[in-house]
Parts: C-alpha cells; structure tokens; sequence
C-alpha cells in the first residue's frame, strides 16, 4: 500500500478541478432536466425554455472554468 | 520505447522521453512571436490566426450585404437568417422592441467576431482560438460593460441608477452593510469577470482536450501494440465526437456572450 502510494505522482491541480467540476454537473444536471420538464408540460414553449436554458448553463458552467482557471494560475 | 508489459498509467508517466507524448501545455498559447518591431510590438501565431478570422469575418458580413435585393439570393438570405437571429433570438429576448433595433448593430459585432474567433479552433491548420487569450474577451466584455452601465445612467440617471443597483429595496436599512458591497461586486465587477473567464477558459478548455485526444490517439496508434493500438481507435472516434462538440461550443459561447451583454443592457434600462 506504502509502495502503491508512493508511486502516486502528479499534480494536485487535477483533484481539485475535479472537485470543482461537481457542483457546475449537478447545476446543469438539474437545469436540463427542469427544462424537459418544463418542455413536457408545455411544448409549444420549448424554443423560449431552451434559450433561458442555455443562459443558465452558462452561469453555471462558468463555476467550473473558474475552477480550470484557479488550476492553472495557481501552481 | 518499447510497451510490452508498461501499463498505461506508467506510459502517460514516461511520456517526456524522445518520441513519447507530448500533453499541451499553457506555453502552447503563447508561441514566441515570428515578427517583432521594438520592446511593445510583437506578432505571434495566434495574432496571425486573430487577423485571419477577423478579415474572413468582415469578407463574409461584406459578400452578404452589399447589392441587397428586395429578391435575396442565396448568400443574402443566409445572411438575413442570421441577423433575424441575432436581432430576434438575442435582442428581443432581452430588451423593448425600440432598444433591440437600436442595441442590434452592437450585439451583432459581438456574436460575429466572437463566433469567428471561437470557430478557429477546430478549423483544421488553425486548431486553436485566439479567444484562448484573454485580451479578446477582455475587450468585449468592457465594451458591453461600458454599454450596459451607460444604458443604465441614460435610463435612469447616475444618482438613481447606483441607488437602485447598490441599495435594492425592501431591504432593512441595516442589511445594506452586507448588501451593498454584495451587490456592487456582482453586479459591477463580476459580469465583466465571468463574461471574459467564461469565454476565455471554454477555449482554453476545448483547445486542450482536442489536442490531448489528438495526442493520445497518434501516440497509441503509432507505438501502442495489440490492445493499445484498440484503444486508440476508441481515442481516435471519441475525438471525431468531440471535434463536433467543440463547434457547438463555439456557437454556443458566442450565443451566451451576446444574449448576457443585451440582458444586462435589458436590464440596466427597465424601470422599477
């Protein structure tokens, strides 16, 4: 196990950035499927329900890339 | 090298010798310039790529609209349904019917030129955008800064615009020591933010992933044997995917830089 870990090499950078690509996934995992929901409630909406999806999707996702970015800058 | 027995972790380890993988690294974005005049002038490949799109861009807005007809032909009609996009889909999704038609000019440079630029990076011979810096993005996002705080003055006035953003109403007077400074970074300092990371860290993204996948694929393809040499066919078909996604992106993030700088702008002239 000792010799296991030692052999682990890298950088923590990665952990981190998966962890911080958690929360953004459950946001538009939550997001998309509201908006089918919502899109299956009421179809003829779906072009307007797509368009503020993808508005939220990008908020969302912007959590993560900040987290890409924090990665690289703070080596 | 030879692979027989090497686990795969340990080839992605020894990948720095002769002829192994190469990962991207963050100095791919910065190549050392090929033209430099002085300490302040240099041109580098992506300033050469930033031109080139830029150039194709105004080529095509100029091949579509000059000799409208009342009859479009084709390149005009391809040109109208992307401007009745732009003007339908991202202006009056967000402000009055009058600001849409006024703001159009504005919101449309900006899906244009950041569309082009995003595109760049899965054009083959190109393979990265120059929206991977930040100077682009950064641009932009104080151009639709400075449009939605001036909407706003112009709406509203300089006095009333700041109460209304910085002291929200309804809020106990007491509240205001944790809302305003709350509300003054969001709404002053982290729209530009996150508009020019978000645009910048997708390309970023993007660039890096093609190219591992690029990598990894020749790379197992060429020294892997047997079942590695499998695997990079797996690698190969999964980056023909993400080449594919990659265009949506661009789309995508052109879209969403658009859409929030006419919402912010929407926002900066309702009434309360």
């Amino acid at each position: 196990m000792i010799d296991l870990l030692a052999d682990v090499n890298g950088n923590l950078n990665a952990i981190g950035y998966g962890l911080a690509a958690i929360g953004p996934g459950i946001g538009v995992g939550i997001l998309v499927g509201k908006t089918q929901e919502a899109t299956a409630r009421q179809p003829e909406l779906s072009g307007k329900l797509m368009g503020t999806m993808f508005i939220g999707a990008g908020l969302a996702e912007a959590l993560a890339l900040l987290g890409l970015v924090a990665g690289f800058l703070f080596t | 090298m030879t692979l027989k027995g090497a686990s795969l972790g340990a080839m992605l380890a020894s990948g720095e010798g002769e002829g192994g993988m190469h990962m991207p690294t963050l100095d791919e974005l910065y190549p050392a310039p090929f033209w430099k005049i002085g300490d302040w002038f240099e041109f580098n490949r992506l300033d050469m790529i930033r031109v080139i799109a830029i150039a194709a861009v105004l080529l095509l807005l100029y091949l579509g609209a000059r000799r409208t007809a009342l009859v479009p032909g084709r390149g005009q009609s391809t040109f109208e349904l992307a401007m009745g996009f732009v003007h339908k889909q991202i202006c009056e999704a967000a402000m009055s019917p009058q600001m849409a038609r006024r703001y159009l000019p504005f919101i449309a440079t900006i899906f244009f030129t950041v569309l082009g630029l995003n595109i760049t990076g899965v054009l083959p011979g190109f393979n990265v955008s120059s929206n991977a810096l930040v100077a682009v993005p950064l641009i932009f996002a104080v151009c639709a800064w400075v449009a939605f705080v001036a909407q706003g003055i112009k709406s509203h006035g300089l006095g009333h615009y700041l109460a209304e953003n910085l002291f929200p109403k309804g809020a106990p007077k007491v509240m205001y020591i944790l809302l305003t400074p709350i509300e003054f970074l969001s709404t002053f300092i982290l729209r530009p933010v996150t508009l020019t990371v978000r645009l910048m860290a997708n390309m970023i993204a993007g660039h890096f992933l093609l190219t591992a996948f690029f990598v990894m694929t020749s790379y197992l393809m060429i020294e892997g044997g047997g079942l590695l040499k499998g695997l990079g066919l797996v690698t190969g078909a999964v980056s023909f995917i993400f080449v594919l996604f990659e265009i949506f992106i661009a789309c995508l993030q052109a879209f969403i830089f658009a859409i929030l700088t006419s919402v912010y702008i929407g926002l900066a002239a309702e009434e309360h």
